[in-house]
């Protein structure tokens, strides 16, 4: 496995201990379909969160927060369409779209956790 | 997270409009959202302030930053908002205390690097500002000399965006930094009488270094002496340079028109500090003001080739309106050479200015009056061949093209020139014999400025300062003059060889002729030479 997928499992796996320890529900993990991949499928309370995970081995090419596009959050919109469409379990009152922004100092990583991104 | 807000400038015409500028910095995805009506050029600010700050190594916010400039209805162009949208920002980021950016204005243009660079505009936006109440503009040190002709303000130059920064955070807002070029202080508050005559040497002296040295502004000058055998000309530039007067020559090519028109400058006396302030807060819009030259004190000399369009004349723009020719010559001279070679609509564009000393345009981005008060010198050939007054080879132009070429210069133009010359050529002889009468522009320049001191002595109760600028109301009441002197006007009047305004631009140019003369009032002599002027018989 290339450093950089590493990487992503990685950053991956601590933003979902993150959520968990922040009182959210993970439904599923690295969910596809022909559009594409949802990294996090989450329930807080009564909505639905649809997490983007990004995570950079540092700062030297901007941060991990600024590389989420719009085109990106576009298509995470679509997916979560589709989610829902594929038998999403359970009711929900709202759809959330939250990025969890990752950058690893060192051995550790810091973590942004911005919720309801547009 | 939090708000900043901090004070600019956006110029319309030639007024300055206060701008407001707000950041905000919120939870959300990072990107900056400017709006309030921007041009390319402003919205291009979001990546020159982006490279700025960070190039500055200052951090650049990772979240939602929301620019707005207020009022939002108020177009918006070019690029002197950089310095207030970078500021505003590090204040709502927090890296400066934000009550420290609130009360300055901020002008500039920012580099990629984080150096100020110099902006057009810089003299109306800071007296925009002062009017508005500010204290302190801080400006690019390259603008510094011009923001500092603006009285009662203390103006900070500025180098780069850290420097600046710098002294956000620590200095004292009350002493100006001492980095770049010798700021203002409050000494430049003090002299603002518009005295009569020429710059007044106290404030002048305040101003800073850069200021220029008199009579070597701009180079060496011609000389009215260099144009010899065409007195009769020679005089009618001095009496046009004594009341303001708009000048008509005509006559064969290679006489001295253009010579002639070009010296008309060197017989003006300087500016007085009020005009030169207007002067040089239009060209400093149109980006025509010379490198280390703050202050223009000289009566501007603009000469259009006779191609120039409309817009190029009067002034215009693809979207906000910028100063014409007849703009850029406010208070100076606007010189026509070849003027039946303008277009026709060219030249009847000048109507509107010749008689309000304001013209209007329209545009897109609004409406704006740019002041436009200018001598008209026109120079013009006889006919298309330009040979008519030479017996050896005669013109070879048919009536009909002769006087098709004449009457591109419209009736309605022409009755606005006061002084019409015929400029012909002389002999060998004649220039000779000239050569010795022939005097310097200093002498003549004298004359003129013991003339114009005269008129407004005279007119020191009034809001005129020439001749020319005289109503027909005054003209006809106190300015009247005595029945002897107007005889020879009432019988011309009579015979319909005068026009009712015809009458007035002759008793304009009857009073300057008083004032050169050093009489109390016209007489007899000076309103028919002033009759003969007009009617372009020469003196």
């Amino acid at each position: 496995m290339a450093a950089k997928d590493e990487l992503g499992r990685t950053g991956e796996q601590v933003a979902v201990e993150f959520l968990r320890a922040r009182g959210m529900q993970i439904l599923d993990r690295n969910w596809r379909c022909r559009e594409g991949e949802i990294d996090v499928v989450a329930r807080d309370g009564r909505a639905l969160v649809m997490v983007e995970v990004k995570t950079r081995s540092g700062r030297t090419h901007g941060t991990a927060l600024e590389a989420v596009s719009r085109a990106k959050l576009a298509r995470l919109h679509v997916l979560a369409g589709r989610w829902l469409a594929a038998g999403g379990r359970g009711r929900f009152e709202a759809v959330r779209f939250d990025v969890v922004a990752l950058e690893r100092f060192g051995g550790r990583f810091s973590i942004r956790h911005v919720r309801g991104v547009v | 997270m939090a708000v900043a807000r901090t004070r600019c400038v956006a110029i319309l015409g030639v007024t300055g409009h206060v701008i407001e500028v707000e950041a905000d910095i919120s939870n959300g995805l990072p990107g900056m959202h400017l709006i309030g009506l921007l041009d390319t050029a402003l919205n291009e600010a979001r990546d020159r302030v982006r490279s700025a700050v960070i190039n500055s190594r200052y951090g650049w916010p990772d979240s939602r930053i929301t620019v707005s400039l207020f009022p939002a209805s108020l177009p918006k162009r070019g690029s002197q908002f950089d310095l207030a949208i970078a500021v505003s920002l590090m204040g709502a980021a927090g890296a400066v205390p934000i009550e420290r950016v609130a009360e300055p204005f901020f002008l500039g243009e920012l580099g990629l690097d984080g150096r100020l660079r110099p902006v057009r505009g810089i003299l109306p936006a800071v007296a925009a500002a002062v009017e508005a109440g500010a204290r302190r503009v801080v400006v690019p040190a390259a603008n510094a000399a011009e923001a500092a002709l603006v009285p009662g303000v203390t103006v900070i130059p500025a180098r780069d965006l850290r420097e600046l920064v710098e002294w956000l955070r620590h200095g004292d807002l009350d002493r100006p930094p001492t980095w770049g070029a010798e700021p203002a202080g409050p000494g430049a508050a003090a002299p603002a009488g518009p005295g009569g005559s020429g710059v007044p040497e106290g404030a002048a002296g305040s101003v800073g270094p850069a200021r220029p040295a008199g009579p070597d502004e701009g180079g060496p000058l011609p000389d009215l002496r260099d144009v010899a055998g065409q007195p009769m000309a020679r005089k009618a530039l001095e009496v046009c340079a004594a009341g303001g007067h708009n000048l008509w020559m005509l006559g064969p090519p290679g006489t001295g028109k253009t010579m002639l028109a070009e010296r008309l400058p060197t017989l003006l006396p300087p500016l007085p500090l009020d005009h030169a302030l207007e002067v040089t807060a239009i060209h400093s819009i149109a980006g025509a003001l010379p490198a280390g030259r703050p202050l223009l004190t000289r009566a501007p000399f603009v000469s259009p080739h006779h191609t120039a369009t409309v817009a190029a004349v009067v002034g215009g723009g693809s979207s906000a309106p910028r100063p014409g020719a007849v703009s850029l010559a406010h208070r100076g001279v606007l010189f026509m050479d070849e003027a039946p070679e303008f277009a026709t609509t060219v030249l009847d564009s000048l109507r509107q200015p010749l008689e309000s000393g304001t013209v209007t345009v329209s545009r897109a981005a609004g409406t704006v009056t740019f002041p436009a008060r200018f001598m008209l010198v026109l120079a013009a050939n006889p006919c298309p061949c330009a040979q008519a007054s030479e017996p050896a080879s005669a013109c070879r132009c048919t009536p009909t093209a002769r006087r098709r070429y004449m009457a591109r210069l419209s009736g309605p133009l022409l009755d606005r020139i006061d002084v019409k010359v015929t400029v012909a050529r002389s002999s060998r002889r004649e220039l000779l014999a000239d050569r010795r009468f022939a005097e310097p522009s200093e002498v003549v320049a004298e004359r003129v400025l013991l003339a114009r001191e005269r008129a407004a002595k005279r007119l020191s109760a009034t809001p005129w300062r020439a001749n020319s600028e005289l109503p027909t109301g005054a003209l006809h009441g106190d300015l009247r003059p005595p029945p002897a002197a107007m005889k020879p006007l009432t019988a011309c009047l009579d015979s319909g060889s005068l026009s009712a305004r015809g009458l007035d631009r002759v008793l304009r140019v009857a009073w300057t002729l008083t004032d050169l003369s050093g009489k109390d009032h016209p007489e007899v002599t000076e309103t028919s030479a002033a009759l003969a002027m007009w009617l372009g018989a020469g003196l």
